[in-house]
């Protein structure tokens, strides 16, 4: 038992994060016309909205949640402290939680019951559905069975991530838990290590630039006053536009 | 003042025969690949005609361009908050049906099919699914159907014309059709860089191509829905948005992009234009029916000693403010405003012009008793027996022009937002040019009558008779006047870009793979 709990709580989330941060930084910029969100909307318009629309919502939730209960335990705790405010987030959690799933069945569906969809799917894209079910489904029953998750999220996970992170990793408490949560917890290290290798990788690239720059955008191939000037030595660089 | 030069063009669409071999010429280099076979990044539709994607004018539908709202313009259907909200669903992206399906014939079964009672057929089979399909729609479903309900009736431009007006020009007898070919208009305000959230979309300072950078394009889709003229497509199979390059690789060495090369009837003409970049932001302010003269007014004078001045302290180079002197387009833009842009009020700048056709305009049809002159032929010429005649004789110097087959108000919605006046005028000169040369070469029209012609036009002869060589004789350089690249300068444009067929073409040496 503690091999198995060492291997997958301790060797398994180090393996995850190595492969997701090289393999991230090497796709993002060896392969960069291999990162794209790779749409399916121009192929199928109508049933996209079902599934993409609360599958992302309730993802960009859950996401930040679970981060924030990571990055602040001691504010979640406070927060949790007066039963109505523990309530208000576990009740909007799980709605998240439902809303991913719904999108999650209804983008699976799509994608095979579509004939025109077949040649823009993959075998990773069906890996990549079942396990975000799979953890979608773990993770409600876990809100639903062990209460209350955001409190001893902070208690007892964040803990534990900081261990890892620390390089120190401790699972004394979190070897403890029931098997469901260590399947949620294998599950989300399985696929932060899939996040090179699929079109996952596309939330690493959401445009959040795009709220700052101009709208327009004008690129020179060279500085063109500077080179006419005769006193600048020319030097050779490879602009990195195209 | 901030002078920049751009590569512009001008269709004329007066000399265009719909032959479509530019779209060929196109294809076959740019787009014969999976993924981008709908694509036509050049394309010909007949007007009037719902064109390609459907409807593609109607903005209500597709909600391309800018927009003028409460004093600011504003992108219509993307921008920054509704970019990033819609990132996950665009509500007004145009699907694979708006264009059509691509489809090949399973053309083996002509010659492999078993010995049978029935000639075997060539299926029809869609090139995403790989599966028989019954064809829809298809490149130039609409070609020639000007008057057929499905096609020509739904055409957005026909929205401004009355019943009446609309019932006039589809009378089987007056009917009449030009052709449109359409390309990227390389705006000067372009909608789809202002749209696109990854900032792949940029244009390049040296000659105003606009251009998708196919590394950083991330499928967020945004720029096919903010073009109004639809010429940004999504590649479904590599996950990536493209669009016309304007041959850059080829302009780089000095040739004429592939389509204009192409062009059996020469209606195309490329050419440098210097334009004040400071103009940009009041002429797209303006209201919609100063836009068309701010949109002209911002090109400037090659010649003007000022701007010369100001272009080279810009670090415009001396080949280029040359080039900028011969172009073909400021002769007709600027010079004899004979062209226009298309649909100005989407307020992104387009410099690609259009000299407005009057061919389909001048003839007029009347009914004629034609019974004598039937039985004089023998009984087999009767056939063509009918008593309509073609009539494109002119008893009044502008008398057609107020006959016109094809309202003024329709070519208006397109080339001048309305303003007939402007279409007007550039008809009387396309027909002071005609008569200033029957003048010359046939000799029945008197002297004081042809110049009182191109008086009324606001044509000298020897204006006339430059709009006659440019259209008729021009020969291959006095079409494209193409400024040295300066290749020397710019490492980028060493890199040869058109390795292998089949790959997307553009920067890449490697064989695309799509990701995973």
């Amino acid at each position: 038992m503690d091999t198995l709990n060492n291997f997958f709580l301790i060797a398994l989330p180090y393996i995850a994060l190595a492969l997701f941060l090289v393999g991230s930084i090497f796709r993002y910029t060896r392969k960069g016309f291999q990162v794209s969100s790779l749409s399916s909307q121009f192929l199928e318009g109508r049933r996209l909205f079902y599934g993409s629309v609360p599958f992302h919502w309730g993802v960009f939730f859950l996401f930040f949640g679970h981060l924030t209960a990571f990055l602040f335990p001691k504010g979640v705790l406070a927060w949790n402290s007066q039963p109505v405010r523990l309530m208000i987030l576990e009740i909007t959690a799980f709605i998240f939680g439902i809303s991913m799933l719904i999108g999650l069945v209804n983008l699976m569906v799509r994608r095979y019951t579509t004939p025109r969809l077949k040649p823009v799917t993959n075998k990773m894209d069906l890996i990549i559905y079942l396990l975000l079910i799979a953890q979608t489904f773990f993770g409600l029953w876990i809100a639903y069975n062990f209460r209350w998750g955001s409190s001893w999220f902070s208690t007892l996970l964040a803990p534990y991530l900081y261990s890892i992170f620390k390089f120190q990793p401790d699972t004394t408490a979190v070897s403890l838990l029931p098997w469901a949560v260590k399947i949620h917890i294998i599950g989300a290290f399985l696929i932060i290590a899939l996040v090179p290798f699929s079109r996952l990788i596309h939330f690493l690239v959401y445009p959040l630039n795009y709220l700052w720059r101009p709208y327009q955008q004008v690129r020179w191939n060279w500085g063109r006053r500077r080179i006419r000037a005769p006193r600048t030595p020319w030097s050779v660089q490879r602009p990195k536009n195209n | 003042m901030d002078i920049r030069s751009q590569i512009s063009m001008v269709f004329h669409l007066d000399k265009c025969i719909g032959c479509h071999t530019c779209s060929i010429a196109c294809k076959n280099i740019w787009t014969d690949r999976k993924g981008a076979e709908y694509m036509w990044w050049n394309n010909v539709e007949t007007k009037p005609g719902t064109g390609y994607p459907t409807k593609w004018e109607d903005q209500e539908i597709y909600k391309g361009g800018w927009e003028k709202k409460n004093g600011r313009v504003v992108l219509k259907g993307t921008g920054k908050r509704r970019g990033l909200t819609n990132i996950f669903y665009n509500p007004n992206l145009p699907v694979i049906d708006d264009y059509y399906e691509p489809f090949t014939y399973k053309y083996l079964d002509l010659i492999e099919s078993p010995q049978g009672d029935v000639q075997p057929t060539a299926r029809p089979v869609s090139l995403i699914t790989g599966k028989p399909i019954d064809i829809k729609m298809g490149p130039n479903w609409d070609d020639d159907l000007s008057g057929t309900p499905d096609f020509a009736r739904n055409d957005p431009n026909l929205n401004h014309l009355s019943e009446a007006e609309q019932e006039v020009m589809f009378q089987l007898e007056k009917m009449a059709f030009f052709y449109l070919p359409r390309i990227c208009n390389h705006c000067l305000n372009p909608a789809c860089v202002a749209s696109c959230p990854s900032g792949a979309i940029y244009k390049r300072g040296e000659d105003g191509v606009v251009l998708i950078n196919q590394e950083v394009c991330r499928a967020w889709r945004m720029c096919v829905t903010a073009c109004p003229y639809k010429k940004s497509y999504y590649n479904w199979h590599t996950g990536k948005s493209e669009k016309c390059i304007l041959c850059f690789p080829r302009l780089e060495a000095g040739l004429a992009p592939a389509c204009m090369h192409s062009c059996v009837g020469r209606i195309r003409y490329l050419g440098v234009l210097l334009y004040d970049a400071d103009k940009i932001k009041d002429t797209v302010h303006k209201d919609d029916h100063e836009l068309v003269d701010a949109h002209l007014d911002i090109i400037l004078d090659p010649f003007d000693e000022e701007v010369i001045r100001a272009a080279k302290m810009n670090g415009i180079a001396d080949s280029t403010i040359h080039a900028a002197q011969f172009s073909p387009v400021y002769k007709y833009v600027k010079e004899w405003k004979l062209a226009l842009p298309l649909h100005a009020e989407f307020r992104t700048l387009p410099m690609l012009f259009y000299v407005p056709p009057l061919l389909p305009v001048m003839a007029t049809v009347k009914q004629v008793n034609n019974s004598d002159d039937s039985k004089k032929m023998n009984p087999m010429a009767k056939y063509w027996d009918d008593n309509w005649l073609y009539d494109t004789s002119t008893k009044e110097l502008w008398g057609t022009l107020d006959q016109a087959r094809f309202p003024l108000k329709y070519l208006a919605s397109m080339f001048s937002v309305g303003d007939e006046e402007k279409i007007k005028d550039k008809w009387m000169k396309l027909m002071a040019v005609r008569i200033h040369r029957r003048r010359k070469t046939v000799g029945d029209i008197s002297d004081e009558k042809a110049d009182a012609v191109l008086q009324d036009a606001g044509l000298t002869a020897e204006m006339a008779d430059g709009i006659f060589y440019l259209t008729a004789l021009a020969k291959f350089e006095d079409r494209f006047v193409i400024p040295p690249a300066h290749r020397e300068q710019a490492i980028e444009m060493l890199d040869f870009t058109g390795d292998t067929k089949g790959e997307t073409g553009f920067g890449f040496k490697s064989k695309i793979r799509r990701g995973v």
